[in-house]
């Protein structure tokens, strides 16, 4: 029977590939809010018969609260066992169908997400099971402490890679008592003390209508996307939306901290609290970062650190724009020996360039590559997810995309100097190197 | 696998909207029956099942198109095949480190002006180097093609290869080889696993390169490399996007057209000695997890005797992993709980003779030995019994379901159609790997592994990890693996 399913996708293919028009360069997004509060964004792309679908809460790591791990626990059991159905049913559902599940915690969002082919059938046998797993998880005693014993081992795996500790070193500092301090996978300590009855509490209060956005990318028109977000969003108690985090406080003063490691480079992490997503400084902040170090091959940190001293493979630098002030960073990876320079050169250029901000030539630049790029970013049905759920879960506008290029090319060299003085502290920053004797 | 077999230019940072994909074999596949309806002109071309459209220039270039209009966007890729299964000891890694020196220059655009022409037309750029190929491409809005094809077409023929960019640009190299390789306990594991593999076979050259030969390249090494292997008869360009083939066509023919073909070396066989017996590797590195990794001597398309031999391997690896419901999560790691967690790889892509790689983690409380006995027992029990047909048709499945899936992507479609060509099996491979995948049955699944699965044609590595103590002085651990 499957045999023939599959023949039949076949020919579906063809004739929906045969009759296809091509996708229009600005997206047509729909939104919509189902009846229990659920904020739902569509986009149709019938190009191909297939459908991405994802459901993302305010129920990453930020949420932890005093147990750290737990949103990240949480998040990877909910396919463990849902309804009747054990871990192997769960994934057998999902893999006879050629659908692909996914979930994932992160500091701000934990997500679901299932691609599927749109074939009724299959897409059927993904949906009933993605709905389960989404709506009636059974958190099994068995399945938590595998998890647990498997995040213990992730937290050895991390421990043994340098740009690891750096990272978690450097969020610890840059974060104090702020939430966005936790790691996702959290510590050894309150992984091992996390108890079933706060997974399900916490699973309870997050994963709710009211606190969710659901995406709908793939080839399906706008019955089909409103009936299936019926679906999903009945299978959510309404809740209520978390709470917004608090604010992130400015660092009192510039630290550096030295992590001795066994490694052959050392890792350099170098930055302070950032910007917010929808932040009013967003577009001066990435397009003035984009000539610093977020512009590939160009930048100014790769030219001089890489291009001109040859001091490093990777070198960058980013705003993480996130529910709260995300970080600013800038990072190198090199000999334990050549540490230091690269660390005082970079220190240089960045307050060069926050002094004196990018020249005509270097602006103009970042602007042709960011707008002239923007097609790239919405190409395909994957980019398209990750927009749309950046878009519904941060608020934005829903003429984001429309708007972006306008909005780039709006930001001037003093505009860019002005938001890099106002939000940059030379003066209080994190520096953290890991490698070497520390 | 695949990630520590490659080796690329730049690796871009973190986002904290990082979707990851769920980690697939390469199974590939094809959709019979849906030729966009070429118009065939008076050019060397044809349209295959595939849509794609092949060309040749006088000098023997290839170029192939696939058009795709759902975006207004183009991938351009050049391939030349030579990679690190061409080299031989003493300048390991050259293939890779004169894919860098292709962004330091040529008397037109002298360095940084490649990358600083496409950044401004808005392109995202990027290459990378393999055992068979190395690669170079240019994702673009599709008006923009043509400044992709002037500046490759530049930089295949007009190196200038300066010494200061070299010196310079050499110790990047060295870099990236302590990122990627030298600090990661897992990558150390599998090059010297692969690296006792093989005695002969040029395929147990790390592609990266040993780092003393990294340290004693010479530029006369470059420019001969660069002479012997940069010819128009050794590149295939793959275009995937919102273009018209013929357009691309005499685009192509404008600037790749002057290059003269050149004499190509003789690629030997250089095929591996038969192994005799098992071989075992201990390796020793600052880690706080170990790992046991195994790799089994498999055929692949272009050497296989039998040619569903490599379709057999590739679902015998769906079986073992293929995702959540695939015998070693199910087995290893959620019923016996002996893994944190395992996987299995193969790719029947390749132009020698490869590894079937068996890896896994155990779980806290399991030993290295009782986790490899439970890995070779996945294999027994493959050899021992047939698959059941519900595990077959999920991984045929699988591989319908991808096929749909890679043409989200025109990059997943130039990629595919350039790496076929550049292994030797032709992009019309295309058009009957799922075919072939869907043909395989439960007795050449057994049959398979009951013929490679074999003790004495496999490698096995154990990583066993020194501590990581900030208490101790680092230099504790010199000597080790640097």
């Amino acid at each position: 029977m499957k045999q023939l399913g599959s023949m039949r996708i076949l020919i579906g293919i063809l004739l929906v590939l045969l009759l296809i028009a091509p996708v229009h360069a600005n997206p047509a997004i729909e939104h919509w809010e189902t009846d229990n509060g659920l904020k739902v964004y569509f986009m149709p792309a019938p190009a191909l018969p297939m459908l991405d679908l994802r459901v993302v809460f305010r129920a990453g790591s930020a949420r932890d609260g005093d147990a750290p791990g737990l949103a990240r626990l949480t998040n990877g059991l909910l396919n463990t066992g849902a309804g009747d159905w054990d871990a192997d049913t769960i994934a057998e559902r999902f893999e006879s169908v050629g659908a692909q599940f996914g979930s994932d915690a992160l500091r701000d969002m934990a997500h679901l997400s299932l691609r599927t082919l749109t074939e009724a059938d299959w897409l059927e046998t993904a949906l009933d099971t993605f709905t389960t797993v989404l709506g009636d998880p059974r958190f099994p005693e068995r399945d938590l402490e595998r998890g647990r014993r498997q995040t213990l081992v992730a937290l050895d795996a991390e421990a043994q890679r340098p740009g690891s500790v750096a990272q978690r070193t450097f969020f610890e500092a840059v974060f104090g008592d702020h939430p966005y301090a936790n790691v996702p996978l959290g510590t050894e300590a309150s992984v091992r003390a996390i108890t079933r009855e706060q997974v399900v509490g916490f699973h309870r209060e997050f994963y709710v209508a009211r606190n969710g956005v659901l995406v709908l990318v793939g080839g399906i028109d706008r019955a089909q996307a409103e009936a299936i977000a019926g679906r999903i969003s009945a299978a959510l108690p309404e809740g209520r939306a978390a709470a917004p985090l608090p604010e992130v406080p400015p660092l009192t003063e510039s630290r550096t901290i030295r992590v001795p490691f066994p490694s052959a480079q050392a890792h350099v992490l170098i930055g302070q609290p950032g910007m917010r997503r929808g932040d009013e400084d967003y577009f001066p902040l990435f397009v003035g970062n984009h000539v610093l170090g977020g512009g590939g091959f160009t930048s100014r940190l790769f030219e001089e650190v890489r291009g001109r001293r040859g001091l490093a493979y990777s070198v960058y630098s980013y705003f993480m724009p996130m529910e709260a002030d995300g970080p600013f960073i800038m990072g190198v990876q090199t000999q334990v020996a050549q540490a230091d320079e690269a660390r005082q050169v970079m220190q240089e250029i960045l307050a060069e360039y926050r002094e004196k901000g990018p020249s005509s030539t270097e602006l103009r630049a970042s602007r042709l590559n960011i707008t002239g790029g923007f097609p790239l970013r919405i190409a395909s049905n994957s980019s398209m997810m990750d927009n749309l759920a950046m878009m519904g879960f941060y608020g934005l506008p829903l003429d984001y995309l429309e708007r972006f290029n306008e909005r780039v090319e709006s930001v001037n060299e003093r505009t860019i100097r002005d938001a890099f003085q106002r939000r940059l502290d030379p003066e209080r920053m994190v520096t953290v190197i890991v490698g070497g004797e520390g | 696998m695949q990630s520590r077999e490659r080796s690329s230019y730049h690796r871009g940072p973190h986002a904290e909207m990082k979707y990851s994909q769920l980690c697939h074999l390469v199974l590939l596949t094809l959709l019979l029956a849906l030729a966009p309806l070429a118009t065939h002109a008076n050019v060397p071309a044809n349209a295959s099942a595939q849509g794609v459209h092949e060309f040749t220039l006088s000098n023997g270039m290839r170029i192939l198109v696939k058009p795709d209009n759902r975006a207004p966007v183009v991938v351009s890729q050049i391939w030349y095949g030579v990679g690190s299964a061409h080299e031989h000891g003493g300048i390991t890694g050259i293939s890779h480190a004169l894919e860098h020196m292709m962004f330091k220059g040529t008397a037109r655009y002298p360095a940084g002006e490649f990358s600083r022409i496409i950044a401004e037309q808005g392109g995202r750029e990027n290459a990378f180097t393999s055992r068979d190929y190395t690669a170079y491409y240019q994702l673009l809005a599709a008006d923009r093609l043509e400044i992709a094809l002037k500046l490759e077409a530049d930089r295949m023929r007009n190196l200038t290869l300066p010494k200061d960019e070299f010196v310079q640009e050499m110790r990047v190299v060295k870099e990236e080889r302590r990122l990627r390789t030298e600090d990661n306990p897992n990558a150390l594991l599998f090059e010297q696993v692969n690296a006792t593999a093989w005695l002969n076979s040029p395929y147990g050259i790390p592609v990266i390169g040993w780092m003393t030969d990294i340290e004693h390249y010479t530029i006369a090494d470059m420019r001969d490399w660069y002479d012997r292997w940069y010819a128009p008869n050794n590149a295939t360009l793959v275009v995937v996007g919102d273009v018209d083939p013929h357009a691309v066509y005499r685009m192509a023919r404008r600037y790749f057209g002057p290059i003269k073909a050149r004499e190509l070396p003789e690629i030997k066989p250089r095929t591996e000695t038969r192994q005799l017996g098992e071989r075992r590797i201990i390796v020793r590195a600052p880690a706080r997890v170990p790992a046991v990794l195994m790799g089994y001597k498999v055929p692949v398309l272009p050497t296989a005797g039998e040619d569903w031999e490599p379709y057999a391997l590739l679902v015998a690896a769906g079986i073992l992993d293929g995702g959540e419901s695939a015998r070693l999560a199910r087995t290893l790691v959620r019923e016996q709980e002996l893994a944190a967690g395992a996987g299995a790889g193969y790719s029947p892509f390749n132009r020698l003779d490869t590894l079937f790689m068996l890896s896994a983690s155990p779980s806290q409380g399991t030993s290295l030995a009782d986790l490899e006995a439970a890995l070779t027992e996945s294999l027994e029990r493959l050899k021992r019994e047939p698959v059941s047909e519900a595990e077959l048709e999920r991984v045929k499945a699988q591989v319908v379901a991808r096929e749909v899936y890679r043409l989200d992507s025109v990059e997943g479609q130039a990629m595919q159609i350039g790496m076929l060509e550049k292994v030797g099996l032709g992009w019309r491979t295309l058009d009957e790997i799922a075919e072939r995948v869907r043909a395989v049955t439960a007795e050449q699944v057994q049959a398979v592994a009951q013929k490679y699965f074999d003790v004495d044609r496999r490698t096995v590595g154990w990583l066993e990890p020194l501590p990581i103590d900030p208490d101790n002085p680092p230099s504790t651990f010199e000597g080790h693996l640097r």
